[in-house]
């Protein structure tokens, strides 16, 4: 077979070409998974806090809320908030897709999240928390000024592969119509029958948000690093 | 609104449900042992000390964990008709596809597994006269197997979970079965939460018996 890059620059029949086309699903994909991981991240950390205090029913929730959005396919979770909550609660119809997108897959990803919170602070020496409690900290204190700055600085590398687990997650937003990248290469694969270049170049920007996120973290790991621990520089 | 469940009887279930259950199920055991044998395989590679085998492993491996699943899903489908010359049907493709992609996650498993073997049992066993696939299949990779299974298990609860994926290219899978049901019913909102009960249970008793099975091999240990 033959290649015909050409194809990027057709028009779609709505006045942009396929280039275009995909540079807005681009902007989708990586919008998705930007929301979804402010989502996740306030979420996951909350219930993997919760989830080490000494309080038995905050230990049940974080646990029950991490099982139950682990458990559930990612897909089955979109078509949930999808089409099931808004039938379920009728003023909830108003909610764009978008957003139902970006709750299902950081609901999703909240649940690991909260793992490696949980894991994190699980981590270090059991005597911080004392030391915090001693000198007179309340438990939130303890939290905001001891564990959770050393714990967060920990999980970072575990975060890093979480974030760039979010782009790929975000492909399944195709099922729901999103024009994301995912969606774009059924349809334009659908529309020009040139598959195999509308799949290499989606492909390809996939790798390179993956790429990016990964270099990124890495500044970010070096700058908190903690000196003292394997890995943690002098 | 209101829910009715009261279309779901043992007809829907046998009619619909069965179907899709069977094949999800086929597909997790055909990607589970498919993948754990090419991932085994691909981990010896990585660890070996010959650069021209090293380097198509680690690129196998790194290639396929950055691309999203339903990107390799339809990639296969797109492609597969391509090299073969006529159409495999979404089911055979699916079950080649996840194969070929889980055996990358399986292979960094099994390449912990093996390194976590130490360096010494290898060296006893070249010097009682073992040669290199005499130690793996003797030494290492029991061992290997046995201290990873936990971890093995719950990337295959994983990958049961990823199979309703092959939604994009149209397969009859459990939560098709389910979706089916709901469009002859008109009834999508309750099988949709069914479907999602049904996931949930079988996730989460196969997660909490991995769990029993971690406590007991680290006891043993």
């Amino acid at each position: 077979m033959s290649w015909d890059w050409q194809v990027f620059f057709q028009d779609t029949g709505s006045g942009q070409t396929y280039f275009n086309w995909m540079m807005s699903a681009w902007g989708w994909t990586l919008l998705v998974s930007a929301c979804a991981l402010v989502v996740a991240l306030a979420f996951g950390s909350l219930m993997g806090i919760l989830r080490t205090t000494p309080v038995r029913a905050f230990v049940w929730i974080g646990n029950a809320w991490t099982e139950l959005f682990r458990n559930i396919p990612l897909l089955v979770q979109i078509f949930l908030w999808y089409h099931v909550i808004p039938s379920l609660f009728r003023p909830l119809q108003a909610v764009p897709d978008f957003i139902a997108v970006v709750i299902a897959l950081g609901f999703f990803t909240s649940a690991r999240i909260s793992e490696q919170v949980k894991a994190g602070i699980q981590a270090l020496p059991r005597g911080q928390r004392y030391a915090g409690l001693a000198v007179g900290l309340t438990l939130p204190q303890t939290y905001r000024y001891v564990l959770l700055p050393m714990a967060f600085r920990i999980i970072v590398p575990p975060l890093t592969s979480e974030s760039m687990n979010i782009v790929k997650n975000s492909s399944v937003a195709f099922a729901v119509s999103i024009t994301e990248l995912t969606f774009f290469a059924m349809q334009a694969q659908e529309e020009t029958a040139r598959g195999v270049e509308i799949y290499l170049a989606v492909t390809f920007l996939y790798f390179i948000s993956a790429f990016a996120i990964n270099r990124v973290a890495a500044v970010v790991e070096k700058r908190v690093r903690v000196p003292g621990m394997i890995g943690g520089g002098k | 609104m209101n829910l009715t469940f009261a279309f779901f009887d043992w007809g829907v279930v046998s009619g619909f449900i069965l179907k899709g259950l069977v094949f999800s199920v086929q597909l997790t055991l055909v990607a589970m042992v498919g993948g754990i044998a090419l991932g085994t395989l691909i981990a010896l590679m990585r660890l070996s000390s010959k650069r021209w085998l090293v380097l198509p492993a680690a690129a196998y491996v790194n290639t396929l964990r950055s691309i999203p699943l339903v990107m390799v899903i339809l990639w296969f489908f797109l492609l597969i008709p391509l090299l073969i010359g006529r159409p495999l049907g979404a089911e055979i493709s699916a079950m080649i596809t996840f194969t070929v992609f889980e055996a990358a996650y399986y292979s960094e498993i099994m390449r912990a597994g093996i390194q976590s073997v130490p360096k010494g049992q290898v060296s006893a066993g070249y010097a009682v006269g073992m040669n290199y696939a005499q130690c793996m299949r003797f030494i290492v990779l029991p061992q290997a197997f046995r201290n990873m299974l936990p971890v093995l298990l719950t990337q295959t609860i994983i990958l049961f979970q990823d199979t309703s994926l092959v939604y994009a290219v149209g397969a009859y899978d459990l939560l098709k079965g389910f979706e089916v049901a709901g469009k002859n019913f008109n009834r999508p909102v309750e099988t949709y939460l069914l479907a999602a009960l049904v996931y949930f249970v079988i996730c989460f008793s196969l997660s909490m018996l991995v769990r029993q099975l971690q406590r007991r091999i680290a006891i043993i240990r």
